[in-house]
């Protein structure tokens, strides 16, 4: 998996920019126009503006994945057929009775398309949700009380993010066999090492800001305290950083499904059907394309919403 | 420096000298009421508004005034240094004689950096940090002066010299965080002299400093400036800096220019309250430790909406009921060349009686009503009477 | 040298407790390579015979520490399957993914740069927007989808690259490159997507600042502050970035590599597992982290080169 970039400046792992090297974290997507004056007059405005509403595409974005989550916890309850009955006439186009027309073997795609969705759903969710939360607390104990616990939790995200994911995700597969609890908790085991080195930077930041000091200055005896003070700071970024991973989760899902390793056939997934759909593309296009199609509107979707969210957030950060 | 390849001769991108030409004794810079404007969402920033000035060769100018008067946008609009959206600008600025406002930013950039410089305030952010010293000042000569690399290093090398910076062929390959923030100003008045201005605008060019490096610095630029025989803008917040070294100051509030004069004439003679509270707000060695600094109560006005009168009524021991409704026009006093715009100056009879009126009251005179609900609060000098 | 000996220093343990922990993870695989190899001769008694010629009755940390001294000399040990060294597996199929990832950069550099700039340059005009969408866009196509897309529209559709199938570099160069542009194609609009958005973050940023005001007062064309000015200080972001996405992409080419049919590690590396071939696996493996740290550890080097700042802080500390 892909980690993002390291926030913290001074750490004791083998990520880039994190040995002293002020590497800018500007992953921001910053709408500023160019200055001419050093220090404009309008762009503050306007681009706090502009962060600080979410935007018609969030909220277009925000309603795909809810329809999508509704629609596939729903499915049964829907009036559609069962996703592995082989009972129609292959290769129909869309209409009113198959939405998305059937496959080569006369299954109805809208059905299999959704119930598809449900694997992948429930495998992006849940797989980012375990992460967060285990790294999400390792983080916060390491960037903050620093010292041994740091070392152990940096160590131990260092080897979680050299370690070859799909070896990891190939070799549980085949040993525990392809189900959804087992790949869930892989992944899930998988993204605890960026989670965790990211929710850690943001906490070494926020731990070194003055209110943090002022508050034990004060003789804060109960550490706990100042944990609730770090903690509302810290869990906006870390659900946006958790948003923006829910995707890489369901890619890496799809990969999976796409090898034949994840939930086997007939059960469709995204992946098993786009796999599937590939030999036959030219004759039945529409095997490969719904699901692909739905994957990446989900992806894309959560992925926007990650986005405008960490910016969102981020700019609160900044106006203290 | 790093090699490149020539794919095409140097040429020079430099305006034409001659068209630049004024006749001896007439101004190189006149400025005929020059006005800056912002669009913002909360309405026109109006920064600089109505101002006017006019420069010969081998002068000085000071600008003198707060945070927030519009001095900075000032110069950057003298110059056309501005954003490019969002602005309206008004007026003229005529440099020897041609009016730079309606210019394209093609034709400016044949000025800028060869025709007029600029020193900024901050060494520190406005060098380069990646880029080598010898590089940034030598880039400037081989794009207008179209010279090759090995002549332009010569020549990087004598300016170095030039502002005093010792051990020029080192610093030349060194970077801007090597150095110390007096020789990164130093650096910066390089870059700015090196294609020979004609007129050298500099941006409180001391105020990042320390004080003992300030007054070096100051006296390099004077030193340079007559060497070269060029025109200066001194922009600054702090008289000291322009009382030995202008020889005209132009006191700026809210972006108007409140007096004028040759400095001799101003420091002796001035009219404007606010030069007079400037002028006391200035810690002085005579006096006692522990004294009080007077600062001048209250902040400058909002420029969206400037209040209609007189624009520091709000802040004024001299102020009586007709300076928050009537705007002082800019007059001259019997000195020529000393213009001030006040109802009641400094120095004068009726000045003096504004200010007895204003001490029997105890305080300087409120605004009418209907003047008084749209000077925000923060703008008022309170209770808190200066002196 | 100080801080590279130190750096050096955290990077082995991971080495060691990542191999470590793949060695366990495939020896808890069912099976064994005992029956892949003997088929239909799977007696009991030729299982236990095999078993133990490989060594595979010795307890794991036993195997474990046999395995490591052969690595220190290059002794990887033998493929189950085809009785090849794994070192000469794996000699083989590095260069292939290494072809793979140095193309796809290359692509994904020389298109992301330009856009990139431009995109700061001409922020939030239509111009930016379209292409910042369009980067979006193509982040969220996962590559395996990209793989198929590009299959049907460039081999199926217009016969003007294979589907499938790798032509060695020695064999045919031209072949080569026609056998490797779509899945390197693939692999790179994913990363170009990335490095136009940290780019044109990072160069947006920059462009705010008050050298740039100087740069633009010294009369220097637009062109010209760009490139010479701004890109430099803005490519922090986008080196750290490239670094840690090549890091990643080191283990991630094998759905492509599969798609593809190229012989890279991660396909070698896939079969392996499934064919439960151990020794190619902890090969690979080994190899595969190796590359992600020292991509890492050499990303870490090369700040000083990009920003002398950094260069004469760690200097001095």
């Amino acid at each position: 998996m892909p980690a993002p970039p390291p926030d913290a400046t001074e750490t004791t792992s083998i990520l880039p920019g994190a040995g002293g090297a002020e590497a800018p974290s500007g992953v921001l997507v910053e709408q500023a126009p160019l200055s001419g004056a050093g220090g404009t007059v309008l762009t503050p405005a306007a681009a706090d503006r502009s962060r600080r509403t979410l935007g018609f595409t969030f909220w277009l974005s925000v309603s795909w994945i809810g329809l999508i989550v509704v629609l596939a916890v729903i499915a049964g309850l829907l009036p559609i057929p069962d996703p592995k009955a082989i009972e129609f006439q292959p290769g129909l186009n869309p209409s009113l009775h198959h939405l998305f027309g059937t496959d080569d073997l006369g299954r109805d795609l809208f059905s299999r398309v959704i119930y598809g969705a449900r694997v992948s759903l429930t495998v992006g969710f849940f797989s980012i949700l375990f992460g967060l939360v285990i790294g999400g607390i390792l983080g916060l104990l390491a960037g903050f009380y620093r010292g041994v616990t740091d070392g152990i939790v940096v160590g131990l995200s260092n080897v979680i993010l050299a370690f070859p994911a799909f070896v990891l995700l190939i070799a549980v597969v085949s040993f525990w066999g392809p189900s959804l609890l087992h790949i869930t908790l892989t992944i899930g085991i998988l993204s605890i090492g960026p989670l965790a080195v990211v929710v850690r930077g943001n906490t070494i930041r926020f731990a070194q800001r003055e209110f943090v000091m002022a508050a034990r200055m004060l003789g804060a005896k109960n550490s706990r305290i100042i944990f609730r003070e770090i903690l509302a700071n810290v869990v906006p970024s870390g659900l946006a950083l958790g948003l923006v991973s829910v995707p890489v989760a369901i890619v890496a899902e799809g990969g999976l499904s796409f090898l034949g390793l994840s939930v086997r056939l007939p059960t469709p997934t995204w992946g098993n059907m786009i796999a599937e759909g590939r030999v036959i593309l030219t004759q039945h296009p529409g095997v490969a394309f719904w699901p692909a199609l739905f994957l990446f509107l989900t992806v894309l979707a959560l992925n926007l919403v990650g986005d405008r969210l960490t910016a969102y957030f981020d700019v609160r950060e900044g106006a203290l | 420096m790093s090699p490149r390849l020539h794919l095409r001769p140097r040429r020079p991108h430099v305006a034409d000298p001659a068209r630049f030409q004024v006749a001896d004794g007439s101004a190189l810079l006149e400025v005929v009421d020059l006005a800056t404007h912002f669009r913002t969402e909360r309405g026109l920033v109006r920064a600089v508004d109505g101002v006017s000035l006019s420069l010969n060769r081998g002068q000085t100018l000071g600008i003198v005034g707060e945070s927030g008067s519009g001095k900075t946008i000032l110069s950057r609009s003298i110059m056309g240094l501005l954003p490019k959206s969002n602005v309206v600008r008004r007026g003229q600025v005529l440099y020897g004689g041609q009016d730079m406002v309606g210019m394209s930013e093609r034709e400016l950039r044949l000025v800028w950096g060869a025709e007029i410089s600029m020193v900024f305030q901050d060494p520190m952010t406005s060098l380069n940090p990646v880029m080598r010293i010898g590089r940034q000042i030598t880039e400037s000569l081989v794009y207008h002066l179209g010279i090759e690399d090995d002549e332009a290093r010569d020549r990087a090398l004598a300016l170095l010299r030039s502002v005093g910076i010792p051990e020029p062929e080192r610093r030349l390959r060194e970077y801007p965080h090597q150095l110390s923030g007096g020789m990164r100003q130093r650096v910066t008045i390089a870059i700015a002299l090196a294609c020979g201005p004609k007129l050298l605008l500099a941006d409180e060019p001391t105020t990042a400093l320390d004080v003992t490096v300030q007054a070096q610095i100051l006296d390099l630029l004077q030193s340079q400036q007559q060497e070269r025989f060029m025109a200066m803008i001194l922009v600054t917040h702090d008289l000291g800096v322009v009382a030995g070294r202008a020889d005209e100051i132009a006191v700026m509030y809210a972006g108007k220019i409140v007096e004028k004069a040759p400095t001799r004439v101003l420091f002796r003679d001035m009219k404007m309250p606010y030069t007079e509270a400037l002028m006391a707000s200035i810690p002085q060695l005579q006096h006692p430790a522990h004294t009080r600094l007077a600062a001048i109560p209250g902040r400058p006005p909002d420029l969206v909406t400037p209040p209609p009168g007189c624009r520091f009524a709000p802040r004024c021991r001299y102020a009586q009921e007709r300076c928050w409704t009537d705007e002082p026009p800019l007059m001259e006093a019997s000195t020529p060349g000393h213009l001030y715009a006040c109802w009641y100056p400094v120095g004068t009879p009726e000045g003096r009686e504004a200010l007895a009126r204003n001490e029997e009251r105890g305080g300087p005179a409120p605004p009418p009503e209907h003047i008084a609900d749209t000077v925000p609060a923060t703008v008022m000098a309170g209770t808190e009477a200066a002196g | 040298m100080r801080y590279i000996l130190r750096k050096l220093l955290l990077l082995v343990p991971v080495l060691f407790i990542v191999t470590f922990l793949t060695f366990i993870l495939i020896h808890l695989l069912p099976g064994s390579p005992c029956i892949s190899i003997l088929k239909t001769n799977a007696t009991p008694a030729n299982l236990a015979k095999c078993t133990h010629q490989l060594h595979l009755d010795r307890p794991i940390p036993v195997q474990y520490v046999d395995w490591l001294r052969g690595s220190f000399t290059g002794h990887l040990g033998q493929s189950y399957l085809n009785d090849e060294p794994v070192s000469t597996v794996l000699a083989q199929s590095i260069p292939v993914t290494l072809e793979l990832l140095i193309f796809s950069q290359i692509m994904a550099v020389v298109m992301a740069v330009p856009l990139g700039i431009l995109s700061a340059y001409r922020a939030n005009t239509r111009i930016d927007r379209v292409a910042t969408t369009a980067a979006f866009g193509t982040l969220s196509i996962p590559d395996y989808v990209r793989g198929v897309v590009f299959v049907f529209l460039f081999a199926v559709t217009i016969h003007a690259f294979p589907a499938t199938g790798y032509t060695h570099i020695t064999d045919d160069f031209v072949q080569n490159l026609r056998s490797v542009f779509l899945p390197s194609l693939a692999l790179a609009l994913g990363s170009i997507a990335l490095y136009h958005r940290v780019l044109r973050a990072d160069m947006i940023a920059t462009l705010q600042e008050d050298f740039i005001t100087m740069a633009r007062a010294k009369g220097l064309p637009t062109w010209w502050i760009l490139v010479r000015h701004a890109f430099r200080p803005s490519t922090f972001s986008l080196v750290t970035i490239g670094g840690l996405n090549v890091g990643a992409l080191i283990g991630g080419t094998f759905i492509l590599e599969y798609l593809f049919a190229i012989p890279g590690i991660g396909f070698n590396t896939v079969n392996a597992i499934l064919q439960q071939d151990y020794l190619v696996v902890q090969g690979a493996v080994l190899i595969v982290t190796v590359g992600y740290v020292m991509v890492n550890f050499f990303l870490d080097l090369a700040y000083p080169l990009l920003d002398p700042r950094v260069r004469h802080a760690r200097a001095a500390a």
